[in-house]
């Protein structure tokens, strides 16, 4: 639902064939990028990827080697970072050591030389939003890591701004702060509204805040897409195997009519969606330890020995053995399973995903 | 568990009464004695040199005579430190090391400012400011680092008549100004790579501009590497002989030509206590600059020497 307003909105930034080069390095590769106008987007990718790069070309802070940017419309491609109307913050908060949080947060806008007042006002309304204002007369060094994050947000919040961009913001929190933040933000940009791009390498910040994620690898888009639709519909092998954990299972084998075969193994795909024909015959069967059905359910059932068990509370996750790939279940956390025991599974086909042996796209 | 406690409780209240860790060892260990006996002696061989100086620079010449390097004064007098400061003779000139003095600070003052300014500012962009051709530029730079002073003595005497300005203090304040730059320049450079790059990332996109993120956001942080060229350019233009004997005139000799020419002239009787006062107070300046900054120096020098 979220997806047809943004795709009918009015884009905020838009990247066009961006090239960028380090040496003889090409980083992006003719990546091409619309962001919606109060669009969450997450940029998520293992490190390498491009996309804190991506990140660094639109906010200008890095000088591109082809291609062009706009934000809201204006070709933004040469300007300077503070005439794009963007706030930036960044993983290890880039707080001014020796300026207090009001300092900090006034710093943009002194250089914007605004009045006095308007500075005083637009510091207390940020600090407000982000229930900062006991610590405004402290420095940096007296604040613990989720306080600096605070402040940094509010630094990029005071410069009233089209577009956020995050870069990794909380990668340097610990594990249950990052749970309390990552929710005041989303809880921020319900606010706000404005336009965020968000970097991250962590995929459950991705799924959560996202309203679209656009996954990266070697500096290319591949897939740009809703959480849901990532998680359901991956659009290729990489995507298939990098969201997830654990990651979906994949078989490599032969679909011959309706059937596919792997290694002592074949399983009817009866009723798949096909969204083109496969280039060969060898696919790749893929399906999530969590739509793994058991019992005999309504598809097609196969029997399997839990070789590994490992119980987490929430789920238990069991390792079994199919087609001679490992091939893991997730099941209830209640269940009492153990290594050696048979277990019955169902592969329902609306929950299974194909993609071509030869270019790995979804078929 | 009851059982666990019960036996647990001895051994915790044992542990906790009487001193932890391993056996001190005793204060007249043979290793102790080593160390401190090497010490002791390397400290005297650089002290009793220090000693002897100040010893007799506080003797009248009768006392000197009688050969007693190491007695201390019988009758202490600072008699000398007045005659090296305010009347000793170079030359024609009889007002002592004080004109010496007054031309070093003179020459020193503003070759430290100027070379510091500039240097910091080259440091700054070669850092954040990847400009085209930056890397050749900073290679060119430190290659002048390594190219011995000699060589470039006379092209210099060259360059600075036909500017007009051979003899001056400006002239040398040039000299001294660029001869800083490579190492000073290196030394900027390193402590500015060192500071996190996104602090600078955060104040392009807050809208500051080069002298803006200078002045505003670098500056504040590098006291310490300030702290570290000054020391280096203050004691090394201070202690500078070479260049002051060659680029300036003997009114505007400093005052390391200075001492020496006191300490050698050959007229008259060799006043040692004169000579030892004058050598002090021209070392004082380095000295005084040390003991004031030394914890500075040394946490802007690793600051700045171990990354980048």
């Amino acid at each position: 639902m979220t997806i047809t307003t943004q795709s009918t909105g009015q884009p905020s930034v838009e990247v066009r064939d961006l090239v960028l080069k380090f040496g003889e390095l090409t980083v992006l590769k003719n990546l091409n990028l619309d962001v919606y106008e109060g669009e969450f987007l997450v940029l998520l990718g293992s490190s390498g990827c491009g996309k804190s790069t991506l990140l660094n070309c639109i906010a200008g802070l890095l000088d591109v080697s082809g291609g062009q940017i706009f934000i809201k419309g204006n070709n933004v491609t040469w300007a300077e970072p503070s005439e794009r109307g963007i706030g930036m913050v960044f993983q290890s908060y880039a707080l001014y050591p020796q300026m207090t949080v009001e300092g900090n947060m006034s710093f943009g806008l002194k250089n914007q030389k605004l009045p006095k007042d308007e500075i005083a006002q637009r510091v207390a309304r940020a600090a407000e939003i982000l229930q900062i204002e006991p610590l405004m007369k402290r420095k940096p060094s007296a604040l613990s890591g989720g306080q600096r994050q605070r402040v940094a947000i509010g630094r990029a919040l005071v410069r009233d701004v089209d577009v956020f961009l995050f870069d990794e913001p909380l990668s340097n929190l610990d594990a249950k702060l990052r749970a309390d933040l990552r929710v005041e933000l989303k809880q921020l940009h319900q606010q706000l509204e404005n336009t965020m791009i968000y970097v991250t390498h962590d995929q459950v910040e991705a799924m959560t805040l996202a309203d679209r994620i656009a996954i990266m690898k070697d500096g290319l888009i591949q897939q740009l897409a809703s959480p849901e639709e990532i998680y359901n519909r991956p659009a290729n092998l990489y995507v298939a195997d990098f969201i997830g954990s654990p990651s979906m299972n994949l078989i490599k084998g032969k679909l011959s009519g309706d059937t596919f075969d792997a290694d002592g193994f074949a399983v009817s795909v009866a009723g798949y969606d096909f969204s083109r024909q496969p280039s060969s015959n060898e696919v790749w069967f893929g399906i999530r330890p969590e739509h793994v059905e058991l019992g005999e359910g309504s598809g097609p059932h196969f029997e399997v020995t839990a070789e590994v068990v490992e119980p987490l509370g929430s789920d238990t996750l069991v390792m079994t053995r199919l087609g001679g790939e490992r091939f893991w279940l997730r099941m209830d956390g209640q269940s009492r399973v153990t290594s050696g025991d048979k277990l019955t599974i169902g592969l329902p086909v609306h929950a299974v995903s194909l993609f071509d042996g030869r270019d790995e796209t979804r078929l | 568990m009851a059982d666990t406690a019960s036996q647990m409780a001895p051994t915790t209240a044992r542990d906790m009464t009487g001193p932890h860790g391993p056996k001190p060892r005793r204060a007249l260990s043979g290793r102790n004695i080593m160390i401190y006996g090497t010490l002791i002696v390397v400290s005297i061989y650089y002290l009793l040199p220090l000693y002897v100086m100040i010893v007799t620079s506080l003797k009248g010449m009768p006392e000197i005579r009688m050969g007693n390097i190491f007695a201390p004064p019988m009758e202490i007098t600072f008699e000398p430190w007045v005659k090296a400061w305010s009347e000793a003779c170079t030359g024609l000139n009889c007002d002592g090391l004080s004109r010496g003095f007054w031309n070093s600070v003179r020459i020193t003052v503003p070759s430290v400012i100027v070379s510091i300014a500039i240097a910091s500012v080259n440091g700054y962009a070669l850092a954040n400011w990847k400009f085209k051709g930056a890397d050749i530029f900073f290679t060119i730079l430190i290659f002048g680092a390594f190219i011995p002073y000699q060589v470039m003595l006379y092209p210099i005497v060259i360059l600075l008549r036909e500017m007009g300005l051979y003899g001056s203090l400006t002239g040398l304040v040039i000299v001294h100004s660029i001869f800083g730059m490579p190492i000073l320049t290196l030394l900027f450079r390193n402590y500015f790579t060192s500071l996190p790059e996104e602090l600078f990332k955060a104040a392009r996109v807050d809208g500051a501009g080069f002298w803006g993120i200078y002045f505003q956001i670098m500056l504040p942080m590098s006291l310490p590497i300030f702290v570290v060229a000054m020391i280096l350019q203050v004691t090394g233009i201070w202690n500078d002989f070479l260049f002051g004997v060659v680029y300036t005139k003997p009114d505007l000799y400093p005052m390391t030509v200075q001492l020496n020419n006191i300490v050698n002239s050959v007229q008259g009787v060799k006043e040692y206590n004169v000579n030892m006062a004058a050598t002090i107070l021209t070392g004082l300046v380095p000295l005084i600059i040390y003991f004031v900054s030394g914890r500075l120096f040394v946490r802007g020098i690793a600051a700045g020497a171990v990354k980048g």
